[in-house]
């Protein structure tokens, strides 16, 4: 009973940042139908940013906000230089060019910030927290992972849902040229939600950072994750993602602790397998009525 | 006063529109009628810039618009209404409806909808709905309702009767006619639909092949056999 309950809360940690990695390539694929590959250096890079300015004797908060605003400029950067003489033309023209990004910035990172493992601290206690005299596999960094996903992920409902800049992001995400005949400046809305989306990114950064070792791949294997939870849920739903995200981190979480964590990754390969089988519109995706 | 000069596109090698002259005079519906292929489609993005014009200009009190960015046109008063596939299926009919008021600037007041709501009372009981469980009629209703958020001195309409019940379109019809003497505004009707288009337009332009064969007015273009023969089919 206890194995299992750790089990669930170990799952519920990880699914939290998949659930935002998967957000973060949901935001761009729902504006733009491109994936983007470079998300995970991207995010990486942005911690590499708080690490010097925490390794610089400042706060572990300073780091975090910098990070997260190096996110911010840094979506909005790569979709105005990078992405946006591409647009209108084929879509791999684009999925190849964060590809191309994913290299450069994997090698710019390395030698910028060096090709070697370092610890980054955490701003909470990362050992489990004691219930009565049993340890539970719920630390203080945990739940703060879990706070702050929920914090931005209720953040961008508030955006997308209720202000009048979400409701021209969102018409500019489903028809371009409808929104553009609103009045609607589609270019600001398009660099607008790739910069909301790599903040989002970074934030998984962070938190997968915490507590833990870097360098400039740490992320990679959590790109493949946050994609299977992006496709799981449907790469058109946001609620979907984080769904995804959820379910994948509790399935992964259970083959962990009762298979075994070297299939972690195998398994991650059969869901995605599964879903493209039986469900390939994911679970919560409104493609169908957009095919037609 | 909307002028169009002599306005050129095309797509490729195709020429669309050739030298197409007109204009639009305020507080009067011109259609613009022909078949399949004519251009009618095409000179509305041209006017509004969503298609480059290669050459000659289109107007509206003065203001040159195929130079000007789709984007900024709710500013100056123009509404490009397209075909019911306009709806973004995606929002709800009131997301819809307050996106049309956004593009005029500012915010968007619930006595604005409300009044589009009265001129269409099948969009009021749907208002929370999912634009793409609309049937339609309903879709033309939303897309004019939008248009209208905006407040516009132009609507450049885009086959507002495409697919819809003869009914229906009669009511649209009357509806756009009672918008025009009520509001004077300046409307470009574009549509296949000839002989509705004619029973409540001041001015008939018929296209054919990307250029103007009959610029008259449209009494007098429903009472001329040969040139309904010739060019409407009717």
């Amino acid at each position: 009973m206890q194995q299992l309950v750790n089990t669930l809360l170990g799952g519920l940690t990880l699914g939290m940042v998949y659930a935002a990695f998967a957000l973060a390539l949901v935001l761009i694929w729902r504006s733009t139908r491109i994936v983007n590959f470079a998300q995970a250096p991207m995010a990486m890079v942005t911690t590499f940013v708080a690490l010097r300015i925490i390794e610089g004797g400042h706060s572990y908060w300073l780091g975090f906000a910098a990070a997260l605003v190096a996110g911010l400029v840094l979506g909005a950067v790569v979709e105005r230089v990078l992405i946006r003489p591409v647009e209108g033309k084929a879509e791999i023209n684009a999925v190849i060019l964060t590809l191309g990004l994913f290299i450069v910035l994997h090698a710019l990172a390395a030698v910028v910030f060096g090709n070697r493992y370092r610890s980054f601290p955490a701003a909470f206690g990362i050992r489990g927290i004691e219930v009565g005299d049993t340890t539970i596999a719920l630390t203080g960094f945990g739940i703060f992972t879990i706070v702050a996903v929920l914090v931005v992920m209720g953040l961008l409902v508030l955006l997308f849902r209720f202000t009048d800049l979400g409701l021209r992001m969102r018409a500019a995400a489903f028809n371009q040229e409808v929104a553009r005949l609103l009045g609607v400046r589609v270019g600001r809305m398009l660099t607008l939600g790739w910069a909301l989306a790599s903040l989002v990114g970074s934030l998984a950064g962070l938190l997968i950072a915490g507590g833990s070792l870097v360098h400039p791949g740490y992320m990679d294997a959590v790109v493949v994750y946050g994609f299977v939870a992006a496709v799981l849920g449907g790469l058109d739903s946001p609620a979907g993602a984080v769904v995804g995200g959820l379910l994948l981190g509790l399935s992964l979480s259970l083959v962990s602790g009762y298979v075994g964590s070297q299939l972690v990754a195998l398994a991650a390969l059969a869901i995605l397998m599964a879903v493209l089988l039986l469900r390939p519109q994911g679970l919560f995706s409104q493609a169908r009525e957009r095919r037609v | 006063m909307l002028e169009v000069r002599e306005l050129s596109t095309s797509y490729g090698a195709v020429r669309a529109l050739q030298e197409v002259t007109f204009t639009a005079p305020r507080g009067e519906v011109t259609a613009v009628l022909g078949a399949n292929g004519a251009g009618k489609t095409t000179l509305l993005r041209t006017i509004t810039g969503l298609v480059r014009a290669q050459s000659g200009s289109a107007s509206y009190d003065g203001r040159e618009l195929t130079r000007t960015a789709p984007e900024l046109m709710p500013g100056l008063g123009i509404a490009h209404v397209p075909e019911g596939r306009g709806v973004i299926t995606e929002l709800t009919v009131e997301e819809n409806l307050r996106l049309g008021g956004l593009g005029r600037g500012g915010r968007v007041r619930p006595e604005e909808l409300e009044r589009i709501y009265e001129l269409f009372p099948a969009l009021a009981d749907r208002r929370a709905a999912l634009a793409h469980v609309l049937s339609g009629g309903e879709r033309q209703m939303l897309v004019l309702g939008r248009a209208l958020m905006a407040e516009p001195t132009v609507l450049l309409l885009d086959e507002p009767s495409l697919g819809l019940a003869p009914r229906i379109v009669a009511q649209l019809f009357e509806l756009l006619q009672s918008l025009v003497v009520e509001q004077g505004l300046t409307v470009l009707l574009v549509e296949q639909n000839a002989r509705s288009a004619l029973s409540i337009a001041h001015r008939g332009v018929v296209l054919s092949l990307g250029r103007v064969v009959v610029d008259e007015r449209a009494d007098v273009l429903a009472g001329d056999d040969q040139l309904r023969h010739a060019y409407l089919g009717f």
